[in-house]
């Protein structure tokens, strides 16, 4: 197995080609553990930190654009990040542990295509885009489209994400993402939920609603949206998205969780993640949010 | 590097006992330069793998190592054939089990059980030469749980295994390995006495120790029929004797040189690898190293039981307990030997009950073979019998505390388990509980307060402790009991205590199976308790030696020197007192070097109580528990070290929780481990835990010379009720299955609504 470190997208994708056989990584901290495990050894193994467009952090007026192998630290850390997307930070904060997240990127979170992966449900709620190259060049894709089943991602052989477009937030917007795991850390979601929402006096006038670990993939929940759109956040609107959520899984039993028990939590917690991101998008955070479900 | 010395006062009339100097191994610790099982290296050294069973039950039909045996790198290939057969080694059925779990025959018992080992010139080559191994296997049926294994018609693990302790013995064999019973008075007059009797049945999973260092050694066999073997273990001259049962050899040619050991807590007084990594490195002539994977330790090294257990208790209006029946059957794992025993024994020990009934039952199913945890049989003893006590007192509206005081037992109750109780310490940590401030704190919404009590025998066993002095009139202490709770430290405390010296002037090493006298291993709470009378005792030959030759310096009898704050001093003063640097520095014109032993079977053992308190949060819509307070009171007898016990309070209590709420072996359905690793074997993280605070009660042990209790066991029996309790105070709902999932516990919570 041969360690390859290119320092330019195109040395990446041309090594890419040339070693059919290959596998990216950023922070390695899914990869290693797989081959650890005794994944089969790709021929090589290519390391993308050492491109300079992978590793910044950037903001313009519109848009943020946060590099595919960005340590999620830098996302944690970035004041302003989590002033607009506090939700999404939430997310990237709740991965791994200290030493974790001073590797770990958000293009690999997406592309080790697990469906409990964290920041996915919170980016998906963000309408991010990943911008994804390949030995043709490069092409725009919304990140809800990477990831087609565990493990699996629409991504080309010789495909890579470079980076993340994020569009800064409208007015009166707030985002939440809450998960469910028996560990406060170290652990990996049962049910892992985000929501975005952005309020007009008090009305919601859009909102996205998106679950992890509760399906193949993240999955949206558009029967919850449709419930918000148009009304004040009261408790009827979040029992039917509680219900909603509940109806939108498709999860398995498995030795982290039970079927009726994901689908009960699913449902708790799209519902709390859409008090919270009220809260936030009307400017009456409380400060007491709480990270996951516990409090 | 600044070093800064915690100090407190110490116990009663003690200048050094009670006191926390900083642990002589924790800067090596700390900074990474101890060196524990896997560190060692040596010139020409080896690495190996090992090929184990995927099934959980199967014969094996033939083992092909032709083709691992000629790729690159591979030096010794073994198997079951190159050690003796252990029906013929002519020890004792329990060696025999032991010999046939290192290395499987005919038949694997369970996923993980060891069918070869390779050694190579590198760890890859080892693996990919054991992968290469073929081995042709006859899958049987299994048996996974006490219910599967005690089932009239289930698959047999060893067909000619019959009960134990059964009248009439059994003709035909069964997976129930032996039956213990314990009985007093007239059960159906005690319950008949009860004004409420609560009956449950209770049950738990197999649970991992958890070190978080794996098993690891290095063996190196000579040419003159001799091997060395660096290890981390809880005892290596308990290494040295059942290595050399499994190969065949006399104890005395191997030597067993102990590493720095990463966590045990049971788990390390048995052996996995030294057998392997030996005939290895005799076939290959080269040393070998042999270390395990975190999947392997989950695997193949011993877990503890799994449980199933009823209780049934009576109890008046007024509070007195009248009657208990209880039925256990402890899971084995692959060869009989569960802590049932000790879980019978324990179960009803705090409490004076005049009727009982107690009948265990030890099973072998399709896992790895169990070792000791912790006070090993006694935490699902306790959830069962003090989960019923806590229904009991909220039956009868008397608070749980004072159920427990009025049925303590006292210095001179007849144990449950036999002997008459000597002096000790329960109604102490009971009373401890009742009047600390937390027990009377207020809770919120959705928040219970739980409380439970436990017992350990603690072990005393066999000790030698070798005392130096150096020229320069310090002292080096010889032991031979692994260090794994900061005995070295205690080791040092009680010796400055009976020298007069200062504890820094004191070095304690741990020693080879050579170099010190016969150790039973460091297990069973004992090692402050008998290695610490050894110690002291040496250290008492010492200062009579010392008087001697003071006496002879002065010229004049013994009885008139005293050796008081380190030094001789003349009864009448008439003399210059005599250091002790300046007895070591002329040692050579009195009599030669200074140096004492003591050997010991350690007898007075003090037996130690815990008993616990616990807040917990429920979230009623996830199942989610909180621990949000914990206090834990227990008789530590003399606290030697404070911090170390505290800490061993506190170890306890955590691991305690974790197998309360989420620890647990999930299996498939073909008998295979799911979880063999921290991320879904979930041990509590520090962010899940309050601090636990601490209440050491010092009731001393009569029979030790400071006093001493073994304080390392007991704080894990109480939790698991002491949680439940709580849960079912916050929630009304008794949950009476572990681990206490979110899963378990909101469908408890729905249950109820739904009912």
């Amino acid at each position: 197995m041969d360690y390859l470190s290119p320092v330019s997208v195109e040395e990446a994708t041309t090594m890419l080609s040339q070693t059919p056989d290959a596998r990216v990584f950023a922070g390695a901290t899914d990869v290693i553990p797989q081959l650890r495990a005794g994944r089969p050894e790709p021929q090589a193994l290519v390391d993308l930190k050492g491109i300079e467009r992978l590793m910044a952090l950037s903001q313009s007026d519109g848009s943020w654009t946060i590099g595919a192998a960005v340590p999620t630290v830098r996302l944690t850390e970035s004041a302003e990040l989590r002033a607009e997307f506090p939700g999404l930070v939430e997310a990237v904060g709740l991965i791994g542990s200290d030493q974790i997240q001073s590797r770990c990127s958000l293009g690999g979170n997406l592309c080790n295509a697990s469906p409990a992966a964290d920041s996915v449900p919170a980016m998906i709620v963000n309408g991010m885009r990943a911008v994804v190259a390949s030995g043709s060049g490069t092409r725009t894709v919304p990140v809800a489209d990477i990831v087609t089943g565990p493990g699996s991602t629409s991504l080309a052989q010789g495909e890579f994400v470079v980076e993340f477009e994020l569009d800064r937030p409208p007015a009166n917007t707030g985002d939440a993402y809450l998960r469910m795991t028996p560990r406060t850390e170290m652990d990996i979601a049962i049910v892992g939920a985000s929501a975005r929402l952005t309020l007009d006096d008090g009305v919601c006038t859009a909102a996205t609603i998106a679950l992890g670990a509760v399906a193949p993939t993240a999955v949206r929940v558009p029967d919850a949206e449709a419930a918000l759109v148009g009304r004040p956040i009261d408790d009827e609107a979040l029992a039917a998205v509680a219900a909603a959520a509940s109806e939108a899984c498709n999860p398995i039993d498995d030795k982290r969780g039970t079927i009726a028990y994901r689908r009960q939590v699913a449902g708790v917690l799209a519902r709390r993640a859409v008090a919270t991101a009220a809260e936030r998008a009307s400017g009456r955070e409380t400060g007491e949010h709480r990270d996951g479900a516990s409090q | 590097m600044t070093v800064t010395e915690e100090t407190t006062t110490s116990g009663p009339g003690y200048k050094w006992v009670g006191t926390r100097p900083i642990r002589p191994d924790g800067l090596d610790k700390v900074t990474g330069k101890a060196r524990f099982g896997a560190d060692l290296a040596l010139p020409g050294m080896l690495e190996g793998a090992v090929l184990r069973s995927p099934h959980a039950h199967a014969r094996i039909v033939s083992i092909d190592t032709r083709a691992a045996a000629a790729m690159p790198g591979v030096k010794a290939i073994v198997t079951g054939a190159d050690f003796p057969d252990p029906a013929e080694l002519g020890g004792r059925p329990d060696e025999e089990m032991v010999a046939a779990n290192i290395i499987a025959r005919d038949k694997v018992l369970y996923e993980g059980h060891v069918v070869a080992a390779v050694a190579a010139t590198s760890r890859k080559q080892a693996q990919r030469a054991a992968a290469a191994i073929e081995v042709e296997y006859q899958p049987l049926e299994h048996v996974l749980t006490v219910d599967e294994a005690m089932a009239d018609d289930a698959p047999l693990l060893h067909p000619d295994l019959k009960t134990r302790g059964m009248d009439p013995a059994p003709e035909e064999p069964s997976n129930i390995a032996s039956r213990i019973s314990h009985e007093r008075g007239d059960l159906d007059k005690g319950f008949a006495e009860a004004d409420l009797v609560v009956e449950r049945t209770f049950t738990t999973k197999p649970v991992h120790q958890g070190y978080i260092e794996p098993h690891a050694a290095v063996a190196d066999a000579g040419e003159n029929g001799r091997a060395t073997i660096w290890c981390s273990s809880q005892g290596h001259f308990a290494m040295r004797t059942m290595t050399a049962t499994v190969l065949g050899w006399e104890p005395s040619k191997l030597k067993v040189i102990p590493a720095e050991i990463g966590g045990g807590f049971g788990g390390k007084t048995v052996i996995y690898l030294e057998p392997l990594a030996v005939a290895l490195s005799a076939k290959s002539g080269r040393p070998v190293r042999l270390v395990m994977d975190r999947d392997e330790v989950f695997r193949a090294s011993g877990p503890t039981s799994g449980t199933k257990i009823r209780v049934k208790v009576g109890v008046t209006n007024d509070g007195q307990l009248t009657a208990a029946e209880a039925w256990m059957a402890y899971e084995a794992g692959a060869y009989p030997g569960s802590p049932v025993g000790a879980g019978g024994m324990t179960i009803l020990a705090p409490y004076d009950i005049p009727n009982f009934s107690v009948e265990g039952f030890d099973v072998v199913v399709n896992k790895p073979k169990v070792a000791a945890y912790r006070a090993p049989g006694a935490p699902m003893a306790a959830f069962a019998l003090e989960s019923v006590l806590d229904e009991l007192a909220a039956g009868i509206g008397m608070d749980p505390v004072e159920l427990r005081l009025r049925n303590a037992a006292v210095e001179g109750t007849q144990a449950s388990y036999g002997p008459k109780f000597p002096r000790i310490g329960f109604v102490e940590t009971l009373e401890a509980i009742r009047d600390h401030d937390h027990y009377r704190a207020p809770l919120g919404p959705n928040q219970g307060r739980g409380v439970a009590s436990g017992f350990w025998f603690n072990a005393g066993m066999n000790s030698s402790a070798t005392v130096h002095v150096n020229e320069d009139g310090t002292m080096t202490v010889v032991v031979g009991t692994p260090d794994i709770g900061g005995s070295r430290a205690s080791m040092g405390l009680m010796a400055a205590e009976e020298m007069g010296i200062d504890v820094a002037k004191i070095q304690s090493i741990v020693a080879d199976t050579e170099t010190v006298g016969f150790n039973d291993v460091t297990g069973g709470s004992r090692v402050t308790l008998a290695t610490g009378a050894a110690v002291v005792e040496a250290c008492r030959s010492i200062k009579a030696d010392l008087r001697a030759r003071a006496a002879k310096t002065w010229d004049c009898d013994i009885e008139e020197v005293e050796w008081v704050d380190g030094q001789a001093q003349h009864a009448g003063g008439g003399e210059t007192p005599l250091s002790l640097q300046a007895l070591a520095r002329k040692s050579g014109r009195t009599g030669g070097p200074i140096s004492a032993t003591a050997s010991l079977n350690a007898r007075g053992v003090g037996a130690a109580f815990s008993t616990q308190v616990c807040d917990v949060e429920v979230d009623p819509e996830t199942g989610e528990v909180t621990i949000l307070r914990f206090t834990t009171a227990q008789d530590a007898g003399t606290a030697i070290h404070p911090s170390y016990v505290e800490g061993q309070m506190q170890g306890g209590v955590v691991q305690g929780i974790g197998w309360a709420l989420n620890e647990e072996y999930i299996h498939d359905r073909d008998g295979r481990m799911e979880n063999p690793g921290f991320l879904d074997y979930r041990i509590p993280v520090a962010s899940d835990l309050p601090m636990i605070d601490t209440v050491v009660v010092e009731v001393p042990n009569p029979a030790h010379p400071y006093g001493v209790r073994g304080v390392g066991e007991v704080g894990i029996v109480p939790p698991l009720a002491a949680v439940a309790n709580a849960i079912a105070a916050a929630t009304g709902c008794r949950l009476v299955d572990l681990p206490m999932s979110p899963p378990r516990v909101l469908a408890a919570i729905t249950g109820k609504a739904d009912g």
